[in-house]
């Protein structure tokens, strides 16, 4: 099929109101009346509030001032389940949770105020680590501190350690990772009881806030509005903490009666919205001499914080992702979410899933060694095959070749010449050299069953004058979601880019097409958008108002027609769980995403011995994906992940204190610059996938899985280090190198 | 706010047009253009000076709006996002970040592309070393940098093209 946009790199929908600063982001957008909100935070990590004191030379007659108490609904931030509460009533359970709101014109005399509320705590015994936690002599939630557990069975793994060569065991740590969107966090209210409920805000998931909103308030669903404005990056971290943004701005608003905005500072962002899970990860396998996996056994620990939120979630990416693209004939995972009193981990790009791959790629590296085989060699012997079954025995039906892609990876980054010369070379100097990979893959769309309880709806409309309006709550929060839909909607319609709009995520507008997460904006709703718009060709063929090859001016003529006839020309396209997939959540095994990605990432690093300071020097990255839609949005997205990944390996160090983060300023909790990236050569393999529009696959996450471990191989390789954390900073490799040679 | 404090008058020029200022002394450049000016393509992303989404240019050099206090900017010429394309013209520079992918989420862009032109103007062609540390004090989250670079580069040839 001849195709004019699918696979072409056709201009982001929005730049020119980017590039000119016309686009409207929440802070760029007031009301007159409006107030300034902030939020008075928990002083202690875990006690029972006493009393609350309003204090200092404030006029505080001046103030809104809302507490638990001023909530209409439920006081809670209904999510996967209703624990945690949108306000503190009676105990708080980390120092960052909100009492008390507080309202006021002027913003300079809010924050004086903010600071004149004294909150009495009786204070608590409280957890701060998993080791703590997993303990349970203090416990802090339920009866255990564990939020959710998982067992993934394949096989039998207890009768295979008696057959193996080598056993090698590995622990491995992984830190917490601040998304840190340029954009802070932010969101506007207008709230009345007799209106209902508005919130104007940066965002991922529409019907998440909307969700959290009608618990809240106790209001019919027609009466919450939520709006997305431009939102300044995601990447998770906009999933689920909007909804207690958006809460906080309309109970304000609810009780002012005026308009209420509250945007965070850089400070208040870092400290209190969800940041990536830091997770500890065992594995324990068997290997034959001749590099045969016999058994894994992976044991994977994440730090869900204060209250369950999306953690259950989390931790079923991260364990299903957790035996990589092997095929081991026998495989056990155990995992578990726990609590601890910190705010609430989140949804951070990768899902989980960049937790355990580190483990896995890191300890595959360390059992070659052992072995006595090149790391190539071991993942090769291994990789999973067309109809073989990965460790939540799903049987891989599509077209996999991931010696293809590792091989493709080696060529493109002179993997084996450079291998072997830097081992040579390495012991002379003191700048060392090492070059280290990793093989991974990244399920694409909701787990399981998620999608089809999702249950995902996308509507188009035709305009007289031959328009076509994509109405989805998929937002457009950098990846290209507005482009990519155009795209597809054009091409399907055989019309231009122009002639399509995206309309703006508005519940009010638009059905939910469900959270924009997951990498499944391409693939599920995209294809959602291909079906919707094809429906509308076929109403107007079917009705004899359009010929086969037809023109835009044909176009509209039969749209004008359609519409004068049988008034508006609108379909509703929904989705459609495949048949053939199968998932048994009880047993966690069977089809648990529909689609794969696969890839093999090589990074090659220089290590200064006497500093311990990592440069990456070399990064090339090797993926299938399915067919590409847009190319330089697709390679934007791999680039971006890369950079995201390499922070996370090098950087990005989040500094706890009884569950506070202490570094939440962009000038201690370093992200790369454009001095720290490499060239970045992204390359893509394109197999079609079935199902996805127009044969793509999801992308959005994938970069974040196997770029950590491929740099911290990159450095056992130049070092000789044992590498089995992240941030690898200065002061981690130092410790370790000072280990090598004791 | 402290009474003894008094609201200052500030004259200077944005984006080449006569503007007039009344704030405290120490109010921030950034808020002074975004609420009184209702230039909002200035963003706020750190407001300590490290990520550069504020970034303006000031009688030619690129600040940080969010550590100058309008008091300094006394009769100088500062340039906003807003004043860089010509009418419904874009800046080369603007070009380019929309056809090389060198915007994603847009919010790093303005000061992103104040830098990028900043640079051009002072190596028209820039090698990569320069383009990296010119860049160095703007922040990005989504791209990695790599299609800002790609952006920069086409920004500089097209000028010379159509020189």
């Amino acid at each position: 099929m001849e195709t004019r946009f699918i696979g072409t790199s056709v201009p982001r929908k929005e730049g020119r109101e980017k590039v000119t600063g016309r686009a409207r982001y929440v802070d760029d957008i007031s009301f007159p009346d409006m107030l300034h909100g902030v939020t008075v935070r928990s002083p202690a990590p875990r006690g029972r509030i006493l009393s609350i004191h309003f204090e200092g030379d404030i006029p505080w007659s001046e103030f809104t001032i809302v507490t638990a108490k001023d909530i209409p609904g439920k006081n809670c931030i209904a999510l996967l389940i209703e624990d945690q509460p949108c306000l503190a009533a009676d105990f708080v359970n980390h120092p960052e949770e909100p009492v008390v709101l507080l309202a006021h014109r002027d913003k300079y005399l809010l924050e004086e105020a903010r600071r004149a509320v004294r909150i009495e705590i009786e204070p608590l015994p409280a957890v701060f680590t998993i080791e703590h936690s997993r303990a349970n002599k203090q416990t802090i939630w339920g009866t255990d501190n564990i939020f959710k557990s998982f067992r993934v069975e394949k096989g039998n793994v207890d009768s295979a350690w008696a057959n193996a060569d080598f056993i090698v065991e590995g622990a491995y740590e992984t830190g917490s990772q601040e998304q840190l969107y340029i954009e802070p966090q932010g969101m506007i209210a207008r709230a009345a009881p007799d209106e209902g409920v508005t919130v104007w805000g940066s965002l991922q998931c529409p019907y998440y806030v909307h969700k959290a909103l009608v618990v809240l308030f106790g209001l019919p669903k027609n009466r919450i509005r939520v709006v997305q404005t431009e939102t300044g990056g995601g990447f998770g971290g906009k999933e689920e903490y909007p909804s207690m943004i958006a809460a906080h701005a309309a109970l304000l608003s609810w009780k002012a009666r005026r308009p209420v905005k509250i945007i965070y500072d850089r400070a208040e962002d870092m400290v209190a919205t969800t940041k990536r899970h830091p997770s500890r990860t065992r594995h324990r396998t068997a290997v034959t001499r001749d590099g045969k996996l016999l058994a894994m056994e992976i044991d994977f620990t994440i730090d869900g914080g204060a209250y369950e939120t999306l953690s259950p979630v989390v931790l079923s990416r991260g364990t299903i992702h957790a035996a990589g693209p092997y095929n081991c004939p026998n495989v056990r995972i155990l995992s578990r979410a726990v609590a601890t009193n910190a705010p609430p981990h989140g949804a951070f790009r990768g899902f989980g899933a960049p937790q355990s791959v580190f483990a896995l790629e890191r300890h595959l590296d360390r059992v070659a060694k052992v072995i006595g085989m090149a790391p190539d060699e071991l993942r090769s012997r291994n990789f999973i095959h067309e109809g073989q079954a990965l460790a939540v025995s799903q049987v891989i039906t599509e077209k996999v070749n991931m010696a293809h892609l590792m091989n493709r990876a080696f060529e493109l980054s002179d993997y084996h010449a450079k291998r072997k010369k830097f081992d040579a070379e390495n012991s002379e100097n003191t700048i060392r050299r090492g070059i280290g990979f990793a093989t991974f893959l990244h399920g694409a769309g909701f787990t399981g069953s998620g999608e089809e309880y999702l249950a995902s709806e996308v509507a188009a409309e035709a305009t007289s004058d031959g328009y076509v309006r994509v109405m989805a709550a998929s937002t457009e929060m950098g990846q290209g979601t507005n482009t990519i839909f155009s795209q597809i909607a054009a091409e399907t319609l055989g019309l231009g880019i122009e002639q399509i709009e995206i309309m703006q995520p508005d519940t009010a507008g638009v059905p939910n097409s469900g959270p924009t997460v997951a990498s499944r904006t391409s693939m599920i709703v995209g294809k959602l958008v291909e079906s919707a718009t094809r429906e509308i060709q076929q109403k107007l063929l079917a009705g004899g108002l359009l010929k086969p090859a037809y023109t835009a001016k044909d176009f509209a003529q039969a749209c004008r027609n359609y519409i004068a006839e049988n008034g508006p020309l609108h379909t509703l396209a929904k989705y459609e769980h495949p048949r053939d997939l199968h998932w048994d959540d009880t047993r966690y095994r069977g089809d648990a995403y529909g689609a794969y990605a696969w890839a093999a990432y090589v990074a090659e690093v220089s290590v200064d011995r006497r500093t311990a300071e990592v440069r990456v020097e070399d990064f090339v990255a090797v993926q299938e994906v399915g067919k590409v839609i847009n190319p330089v949005l697709a390679a934007g997205q791999i680039e971006g992940g890369v950079a995201q990944g390499i922070g996370f390996a090098l950087y990005e160090n989040v500094v706890w204190q009884e569950g506070r983060m202490l570094n939440a300023q962009m000038t201690n909790y370093v992200m790369p610059t454009s001095m720290d990236i490499p060239s970045i050569r992204v390359f893509f393999e394109e197999i079609p996938y079935s199902r996805g529009p127009a044969g793509a696959k999801g992308i959005g996450e994938l970069p974040l899985d196997g770029t950590a471990p491929a740099i911290a191989n990159a450095i056992a390789h130049a070092t000789g280090a044992d590498i089995t954390r992240i941030p690898i900073t200065p002061e981690v490799l130092m410790e370790t190198l000072e280990s090598v040679h004791a | 706010m402290p009474d003894a404090v008094r609201k200052i008058r500030v004259r200077c020029h944005v984006n080449n047009r006569p503007a007039e200022f009344e704030a405290y002394p120490m109010s921030r450049l950034l808020d002074v253009l975004r609420v009184q000016g209702e230039l909002t393509g200035t963003k706020e992303g750190c407001g300590e000076g490290e990520c550069g989404a504020c970034s303006v240019l000031i009688d030619g050099v690129l600040a940080n709006s969010c550590l100058v206090p309008i008091l300094q900017v006394e009769g100088a010429s500062i340039h906003t996002i807003e004043g860089v394309a010509e009418g419904d013209r874009l800046h080369a520079v603007q070009q380019a970040f929309i056809a090389h992918g060198g915007a994603q989420c847009g919010i790093c862009t303005p000061g992103m592309i104040l830098a990028a032109v900043n640079l051009l103007s002072r190596y028209p062609r820039p090698t990569e070393a320069q383009i990296r540390e010119g860049l160095a004090g703007n922040l990005c989250r989504c791209t990695g940098y790599i299609k800002i670079f790609d952006s920069v580069v086409a920004a500089w040839r097209s000028k010379e093209r159509n020189a």
